[in-house]
């Protein structure tokens, strides 16, 4: 039974088998590392690049235009921003040259708080991402759509974000949720697939059988049903919805709970489709909350569903701090909790004109 | 060739003059260019487009690197990222100078970018030309890419890569160097500075504290070389020296070319002629006159030629459908992938 850090890597495995993928490359990312959350470990194509941001999406681009398949990562999502521009370059490859040359790429970075990483290892990169036209983004929330997406956006001509929420890295598959093909077991797994602590330099990873399994970029996952209020998010917000979801059971509340799995293209038909049931909606993520990703989920709610509501759409996101400060308290009070999620979709409900 | 870093001194045409029928074939684009680039600034003067950057000025070392570009489609062929005064190169690769009026126009039927773009911003896949963009210098990030899977692939194929003196301060510029000469993973690619001495309006010495660009790829055990590209004949010269070391070495050279911007930086600095600055296309028409290659009244008729056919060839452009508007989410996706194999 994989956890979301080990899926990501037998993706990555299927992924130089059997899609094409020539490189995996980033900071610390080939041997003997293996990625500073052990992404990549044993992949026969991984290797270190020079630790500049710019080189590794730059590099990544040339790579892709000559008929390679990167897949890059950027080691942590707070240190993507000096390639903003290479980003956008890369968004309008396909657009500007009028459809002459697409740029088959992904791009993986881990996202997000959870783990008190402080200032510089907590930062979301969904707002910015969403603006960037010309990438496909998706984010995970459990091993099974971590591998599914992943080989879609492996398998996408276009360039992809990858965006894996740290704090869900070492969560397990829940029930039903295991990769076609890997062990059960988590230790048989481990002991097959993870790296040994100390000396590496003769270590092989044996690779379970698995089955290719594509979890189609664009579409929503309703991972709990619910009558009285949809509430969307993604990452790792999400299991912390389903359990706020779960508990307002005790209170009557009824909460159906989407997760929507990939920001562009989005899965506007769930939403809208749950919204014209419950007539409520809460979007909920830890993205800072101005100009945020809910924001925009928000405006066209209100321009297309405006007389489905019975209550004001919300949304609970980062507070809009220049960072995530590293004591609990100040974690805590940044980015959504169990609790602030719980009371959201509690007053949304009960929420009376 | 060695691989340690080498460079020479500016020269002038102290080279060994190249074959007459080389020179006419130089001239002859070089001409076709100026007078292209010319009726590009005038199209812009005269309202038919809304921006005008180009290359005038640049002639005497794109062309000999369009004629010597080993050009085609894939790995086994050359790579180009190049920038917005590469028009020189492009007509010597075979590219229609009407084309360029048409991305001038911003026409639907703009090859290179469907009247998306600014003129001199070329795209041709079929030639790995990469698509040229306005931000200075981001080409050299991708540079090493493109040059990674020429070196995995084997064969002869190269990456030239393309900028400007002033863009050289960007950390892409850096990247390329650090990225192309690792040891063990060197990567065949062409960087070339062309030197005009000026940013928009940044000089050279209010940036630069290094004497020449290519100095800073010694560092890096990078082969390196300062020319004069006012001068075809050396242009030509030094790009085959370069170009043949990149191709059999697999490893990176760093080129610079001093060249000249005859009609300023764009037409937001007013795309008029520079008397100062040296004309290559002149200096190069004397010497072809004094050696008796070509006459004076030839190549005043070849000029008097051209200009006409590209004022004809505005007028029908001019007739050319624009995009329409509806098109603007055309392209943002692919469908399927072009630029190597689905799987
Ligand atoms: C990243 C970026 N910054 C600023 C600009 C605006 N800009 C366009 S051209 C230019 C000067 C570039 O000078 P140089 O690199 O010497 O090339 P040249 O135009 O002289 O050939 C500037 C500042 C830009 N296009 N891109």
């Amino acid at each position: 039974m994989a956890t979301l850090v080990q899926a990501i890597r037998m993706g990555l495995h299927v992924g130089e088998e059997r899609l094409g993928v020539t490189d995996i490359f980033g900071e610390d990312v080939g041997p003997p590392l293996g990625g500073v959350f052990t992404a990549t470990q044993g992949l026969k194509t991984a290797w270190n690049s020079p630790l500049d941001e710019r080189g590794v999406i730059g590099t990544a681009m040339g790579l892709a235009l000559a008929g390679q398949k990167p897949v890059c990562e950027i080691q942590f999502s707070d240190y993507i921003y000096n390639t903003i521009d290479l980003l956008k370059l890369a968004g309008s490859m396909y657009w500007s040259s009028n459809g002459d040359w697409n740029l088959p790429m992904v791009c993986m970075t881990p996202v997000g708080a959870g783990i008190r990483g402080s200032i510089y290892h907590s930062h979301s990169f969904d707002a910015t991402a969403t603006h960037i036209p010309g990438w496909k983004i998706v984010m995970p929330s459990n091993p099974l759509d971590a591998y599914g997406l992943l080989l879609s956006a492996i398998a996408d001509p276009n360039p992809v974000f990858y965006l894996a929420p740290k704090a869900l890295l070492r969560v397990k598959a829940g029930p039903g949720e295991l990769l076609p093909g890997e062990p059960a077991d988590e230790k048989a797994l481990s002991k097959m697939i993870d790296a040994p602590v100390g000396d590496r330099t003769t270590w092989k990873p044996e690779w379970p059988n698995l089955e290719t399994l594509f979890v189609p970029i664009g579409k929503a996952k309703t991972v709990r049903p619910g009558k009285h209020v949809t509430v969307v998010s993604y990452g790792r917000t999400l299991p912390l919805s389903v359990k706020a979801a779960d508990e307002l059971m005790a209170e009557g509340i009824d909460a159906e709970v989407i997760d929507l799995r990939s920001l562009h293209p989005y899965d506007w038909e769930a939403i809208a489709e749950s919204v014209k049931r419950t007539n409520r909606v809460v979007f909920v993520n830890e993205e800072t909350e101005i100009t945020n990703f809910g924001e925009h989920l928000i405006r066209r709610t209100v321009d297309e569903l405006f007389y489905h509501l019975h209550a004001p759409p919300k949304l609970v996101a980062g507070a809009f701090v220049p960072g995530i400060g590293l004591a609990d308290n100040l974690e805590r009070a940044s980015v959504p909790q169990k609790n602030d999620i719980a009371e959201a979709i509690r007053a949304t409900a009960l929420h009376t004109p | 060739m060695t691989v340690s870093a080498v460079s020479v001194e500016p020269k002038t045409s102290s080279d060994p003059h190249l074959a007459p029928e080389l020179c006419i074939k130089l001239h002859d684009t070089m001409l076709k260019t100026r007078v292209l680039e010319e009726r590009l600034i005038t199209m812009y003067k005269q309202g038919d487009g809304y921006f005008w950057i180009g290359g005038p000025g640049e002639e005497a070392f794109n062309v000999p690197l369009g004629m010597l570009v080993h050009k085609g489609q894939g790995v086994e062929h050359d790579y180009l990222h190049l920038h917005y005064r590469s028009s020189g190169t492009l007509l010597a690769m075979g590219a229609d100078p009407v084309d360029s009026l048409r991305q001038m126009k911003n026409t639907a039927t703009d090859p290179y970018s469907g009247g998306r773009n600014f003129a001199g911003h070329y795209s041709a896949r079929k030639w790995n030309v990469v698509p040229i963009s306005s931000p200075i210098e981001v080409q050299f990030s991708m540079a090493s890419g493109t040059a990674m899977a020429q070196k995995r692939h084997g064969g002869k194929g190269i990456t030239i890569v393309q900028g400007g003196d002033a863009g050289t301060a960007e950390g892409d510029f850096a990247t390329c160097l650090v990225w192309s000469s690792r040891k063990g993973n060197e990567v065949p690619v062409l960087m070339i500075v062309t030197n005009n001495r000026w940013g928009i309006s940044t000089s050279y010495d209010g940036q630069h504290g290094e004497k020449y660009i290519a100095d800073r790829g010694k560092a890096f055990g990078i082969a390196t070389a300062v020319v004069d590209g006012n001068d075809p004949e050396v242009a030509y010269h030094a790009l085959k020296k370069a170009m043949d070391y990149v191709r059999t070495e697999r490893r990176p050279f760093l080129l610079e070319a001093s060249v000249s911007r005859l009609y300023g930086h764009s037409s937001a600095s007013g795309a008029n002629f520079n008397k100062v600055e040296t004309d290559c296309l002149a200096r190069f028409e004397a010497k072809l006159e004094e050696r008796g290659v070509l006459t004076r009244k030839a190549m005043d008729d070849l000029r008097a030629k051209y200009t006409q056919e590209l004022l004809e060839a505005t007028k029908r452009v001019r007739e050319e459908p624009q995009p329409d508007g509806k098109t603007i989410y055309d392209f943002v996706f692919a469908d399927r992938n072009i630029v190597g194999k689905d799987h």
